[in-house]
């Protein structure tokens, strides 16, 4: 194959792995399908960081807000308006700012047995600063597709949970949030694809790409700049991004089929894409 | 702005701010809001009118048309908005200036793509070199609404097909009955009907578009971010208003411009939908 020195060189350029410099003239297709590829690697790392643990925050939120606790559920909705109510581009804007302003300090915590020494600095960095704001970003969302779904549970399923004596966290295990999860499922995976797509946006906002390293746009971008021909490098990003999306809604159908085995056929819910955007 | 804003360096705090949020470029900033809300207007109807047509030719009789609407309806939402905004404006730029190079400058032979430039006879750019800035912006703009209008026209064909499915098809079989035409039934059944099926993806779309505003920016508009990141720079003492870097706040201030925009969008389409409730 022609194309294995270049996935040698650029495969892995993207977390600074291989050549240094980028291809300059004699642009191959090949050299185009291997960095967007590598770039490809950024995208998913802010997803499934931001998913991940924007999942977890995003049902707790949802359950504060759920209950009316006086102050704290008041909180969460200015969050959420906020996070929900702006654009993300904006947000990335404004945080990295905020994150240039902070000062210069390295924040150290005892393991015990080592040190490890945070450095604010670090927030400057796509690596953790735009994934910080991916992830408050897509808990808003998530959180009010979650609180949607906890506010349609049938009550009686909730008080036939009581009845039964289940202690506050049982009934929250057992019963309400996988009656949440279930019933939100759809737009849930509408949310993960739609954040999957807005991970394209970090290094168009602030964020520097350090070392040319970026993700998959970053690289599209720049064959586009370079060559002075659209025609190749975007259909290659789309085709990378079509194949990811549709990954991604292969696994969140088969993680429905767990979530709904039990039930019968009339009260499975199919995944509805794109019918309900949130975003 | 003011008369007392000659030498700003011996004005009072609240003198320098007003002279300072009032200076030229401030002036400019303020504008660039109302093309954010001149970006949407122009928008929106386009892209409902391309998304209805697309809708209309799902449901088409010949395949042809039927594939590549489907084709478009569903590629551009498999793909993030940002690599069409990116795509769009060069290639319409780079089609129309092809055929015009085709036609005004017969006489040049060699390849319009060498190397790693796009080359064409001077006649054939667009706008000309000559004219006018206002015509480069306009022409930018342009490219701009263009691009939107096709994403978010996919978008809108989704849920303009969802709503026709949704319009009781017992209704569209009387019309059958009755012997009305394809185009009878859709003027006088389907339309009417379709916007109450429409209008929750048809909010969500409005409140996607504006979120999605920002974006000009990177079709190299002079927008709010452009304005933002210019002004808030930090400015030496050369500048006459000299100023540390101010950028958080005015971005903070397009957060609540923005905050703004959605909220009121928010309660209008509420009344909106309140009124035409759907008794199911």
């Amino acid at each position: 194959m022609v194309c294995n020195a270049t996935i040698e060189d650029y495969a892995l350029r993207s977390i600074g792995i291989g050549e240094k410099l980028l291809p300059k003239s004699d642009i191959t297709l090949c050299d185009q399908f291997v960095l967007i590829g590598s770039g490809i690697i950024w995208n998913l790392y802010f997803c499934i960081i931001a998913l991940a643990f924007g999942f977890i925050f995003a049902i707790l939120t949802a359950i504060i807000r759920f209950n009316k606790y006086i102050v704290l559920s008041k909180v969460m909705d200015i969050y959420v308006f906020i996070f929900r109510g702006s654009p993300l581009f904006i947000q990335f804007f404004c945080a990295y700012e905020v994150f240039v302003l902070l000062p210069k300090i390295g924040i150290d915590i005892n393991l015990l047995f080592t040190t490890i020494t945070v450095e604010t600095s670090w927030l400057t960095k796509a690596w953790l600063g735009a994934v910080l704001v991916l992830f408050l970003n897509t808990t808003a969302y998530s959180s009010e597709i979650f609180y949607g779904a906890l506010k349609s549970i049938p009550k009686h399923d909730i008080e036939a949970a009581e009845a039964f004596g289940l202690s506050t966290r049982r009934k929250y295990r057992k019963i309400i949030i996988p009656t949440m999860l279930r019933n939100s499922w759809s737009s849930y995976t509408n949310e993960a694809i739609f954040l999957f797509h807005a991970t394209t946006l970090v290094f168009f906002s602030s964020f520097p790409a350090w070392r040319q390293s970026g993700d998959a746009l970053y690289y599209a971008s720049y064959f586009a700049d370079k060559t002075f021909n659209p025609f190749v490098p975007y259909p290659i990003i789309a085709i990378y991004f079509i194949s990811i999306t549709l990954l991604i809604i292969l696994i969140f159908k088969i993680i429905n089929v767990y979530f709904t085995k039990h039930l019968p056929k009339e009260r499975k819910m199919p995944i509805k894409l794109f019918k309900n955007m949130v975003r | 702005m003011f008369e007392y804003c000659a030498d700003p360096d011996v004005l009072s705090t609240f003198e320098w701010f007003s002279c300072y949020l009032t200076n030229g470029k401030h002036l400019l900033f303020y504008k660039s809001f109302g093309l954010i809300i001149l970006l949407l207007v122009i928008t929106a109807p386009l892209a409902m009118l391309l998304g209805l047509l697309a809708a209309v030719a799902i449901k088409s009789k010949f395949l042809l048309l039927r594939l590549f609407s489907k084709a478009y309806a569903n590629i551009v939402r498999g793909i993030p908005d940002i690599i069409f905004f990116l795509f769009i404006p060069i290639t319409i730029d780079q089609l129309i200036e092809f055929s015009r190079h085709k036609i005004k400058c017969p006489e040049m032979v060699d390849s319009v793509w060498q190397g790693s430039d796009f080359i064409v006879c001077s006649a054939a750019k667009l706008p000309l070199n000559s004219d006018p800035q206002w015509i480069h912006d306009i022409y930018g703009f342009l490219l701009a609404v263009m691009s939107f209008a096709i994403v978010y026209g996919a978008f809108a064909a989704n849920t303009f097909h969802g709503a026709m499915n949704s319009v009781p098809q017992s209704q569209i079989e009387t019309g059958k009955s009755f012997g009305m035409s394809r185009k009878q039934l859709y003027i006088s059944i389907i339309f009417p009907q379709m916007w109450r099926y429409a209008l929750p993806g048809l909010s969500n779309l409005w409140m996607l578009l504006i979120k999605s505003t920002p974006l000009l920016f990177l079709l190299g508009i002079q927008d709010v971010v452009y304005w933002a990141r210019e002004l808030g720079g930090s400015k030496t003492s050369i500048f006459q208003y000299p100023h540390p870097d101010w950028r958080v706040w005015y971005f903070l201030s397009l957060l609540v411009f923005y905050l703004l925009l959605t909220k009121i969008s928010e309660l209008i389409l509420n009344r909106i939908s309140k009124k035409i409730y759907l008794p199911i």
